[in-house]
């Protein structure tokens, strides 16, 4: 085993600092060091984009980065979004088009797509299209996928979100 | 699966990276976007036992315009090079050449230098820089020197850059007037990894003829392969469709693609016909329109 490298993160507005050997996984960091299980992991090669997480804004895959990497970065993970009772807007138009059937691409997907439309909520079908092409979904054949981002789009233009 | 252990190196300046890359040599590798290293370490294909993270060194990030040439510092980000409006003006095959690599999320970490110091058959960039006529300056401790893309890449993964040399950065000639190029490829879903794919970069004179034209194929072989002669026929001749069809047809002939789980080497004889043709067209027509 080799040296444990001390690691303050910001996650979700919450400041974590933990000691960890280099070779962890920003993704098993994530989930087995702060138990925010909510991120999923798939494939461990930035394929499948279950991992996908927000560094400082930007979505990237938690399996291709190593936590030490993540020192003194902000990360967002799903579990910033809404709570059972109070889904966030994105989260809702999953439920509503039926953006999801097992549920275990969801999580990737809300956080890839998120950042797209916080960016700007007007969105193209194309631009919609582009936010999608990172994660893979087993169930549902995307359709209702993008209804659903396309859902929370003009929620998010008519109640003035961004 | 998990990487293997490794001490890890997060040096501030490119002089400490270098400093490491020296004492190591061959038992370190350096990290820059981790899109493609992480992976092999994650199955293990790859296990640096130390590992020097090019992140924190903010000087190696960089587009700027040095007089004829655009140079982009080897830790640019995809996303950077994507967005940015140099690259677009002066580059626009770079420009058209970066939705195509990967996905947006790898995008927002992989790096341009990344991607050349790699060297995966697959990949655009190689393609591209030396369809570009491109150069890339390898620093070490000791010195540095400019390597031009056509002499960089030796094998699959495998590049003129020595155990204790980094890419630090590229040099790209800004494209001349009355100019057009075209990227094509065929891959299985959007973010693959091309099956196939060609380069174009042309160019017109005033009475409609051509005055420059270069073909450069990628997945086709080890390296980025460079139609050559082949495609320099078209010089001073008007390019119809006829004359482009010609021209790809005595390239490909000269292609030894091979099989692979991606793609026969049958089918990709097929696509480098189609893609070589189907690129240069499309170039000659942007040279057009940018002549007129
Ligand atoms: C799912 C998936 C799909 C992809 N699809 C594509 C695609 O379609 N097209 C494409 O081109 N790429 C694709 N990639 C690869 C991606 O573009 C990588 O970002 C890129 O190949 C490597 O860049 P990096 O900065 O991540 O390098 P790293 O992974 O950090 O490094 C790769 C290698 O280069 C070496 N290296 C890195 N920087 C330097 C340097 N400055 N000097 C010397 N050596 C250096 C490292 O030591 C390592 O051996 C894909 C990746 C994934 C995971
Ligand atoms: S687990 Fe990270 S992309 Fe699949
Ligand atoms: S809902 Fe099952 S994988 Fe997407």
């Amino acid at each position: 085993m080799s040296e444990l490298i001390e690691v303050t993160v910001n996650v979700n507005s919450e400041e974590y600092r933990r000691s960890v050997e280099p070779r962890m996984l920003l993704s098993d960091f994530i989930r087995h060091e702060l138990s925010l299980s909510g991120t999923h992991v798939g494939c461990e090669q930035g394929v499948c984009g279950a991992c996908t997480i927000q560094l400082d804004g930007a979505a990237v895959r938690s399996c291709l980065m190593f936590a030490v990497q993540a020192d003194g970065h902000q990360i967002r993970t799903v579990e910033d979004l809404g709570t059972m009772d109070e889904l966030h807007t994105l989260q809702e138009a999953f439920w509503e088009a039926h953006g999801l059937q097992c549920g275990f691409c969801t999580p990737g997907f809300l956080m890839s797509i998120l950042p797209v439309l916080e960016e700007n909520p007007e969105v193209s079908e194309e631009t919609i299209q582009r936010a999608m092409e990172g994660n893979l979904c087993r169930c549902t054949g995307y359709q209702h996928i993008r209804d659903a981002v396309k859902q929370a789009a003009e929620k998010m233009v008519a109640g003035g979100e961004a | 699966m998990k990487p293997a252990s490794f001490e890890y190196v997060a040096p501030t300046t490119l002089d400490q990276a270098l400093e490491r890359l020296a004492e190591h040599g061959f038992e370190a590798k350096v990290i820059a976007g981790g899109q493609s290293l992480i992976p092999m370490m994650n199955f293990r294909l790859a296990q640096p036992s130390v590992l020097i993270d090019l992140n924190k060194i903010a000087e190696l990030s960089y587009i700027r315009l040095k007089d004829d040439e655009l140079r982009i510092g080897a830790m640019t980000r995809h996303v950077q090079v994507e967005r940015d409006a140099l690259i677009a003006r002066h580059a626009p095959l770079i420009h058209e050449a970066m939705t195509k690599i990967a996905t947006p999320q790898i995008r927002n970490r992989g790096t341009f230098g990344g991607s050349i110091a790699h060297a995966d058959p697959a990949a655009e960039l190689t393609a591209v820089t030396v369809a570009l006529d491109a150069r890339f300056r390898l620093q070490s401790a000791g010195g540095e020197r400019w390597v031009p893309a056509d002499e960089f890449f030796f094998g699959m993964f495998a590049t003129a850059l020595g155990p204790d040399e980094m890419l630090v950065e590229a040099a790209i000639p800004v494209a001349p007037e009355r100019t057009g190029y075209a990227l094509e490829e065929e891959a299985r879903r959007a973010h693959d990894f091309a099956m196939a794919g060609a380069a174009a970069v042309t160019a017109l004179d005033e009475g409609g003829k051509c005055s420059a034209a270069r073909l450069v194929y990628f997945s086709i072989g080890d390296v980025p392969t460079d139609a050559g002669d082949a495609v320099a026929v078209l010089i001073g001749k008007e390019p119809t469709p006829d004359l482009i069809q010609s021209v790809v047809d005595t390239a490909a002939d000269r292609l030894e693609p091979s099989d692979d789980i991606h793609a026969t080497a049958e089918f990709r004889l097929h696509l480098a016909r189609v893609l070589g043709r189907r690129a240069l067209q499309r170039a000659f027509e942007r040279a057009a329109v940018e002549a007129n």
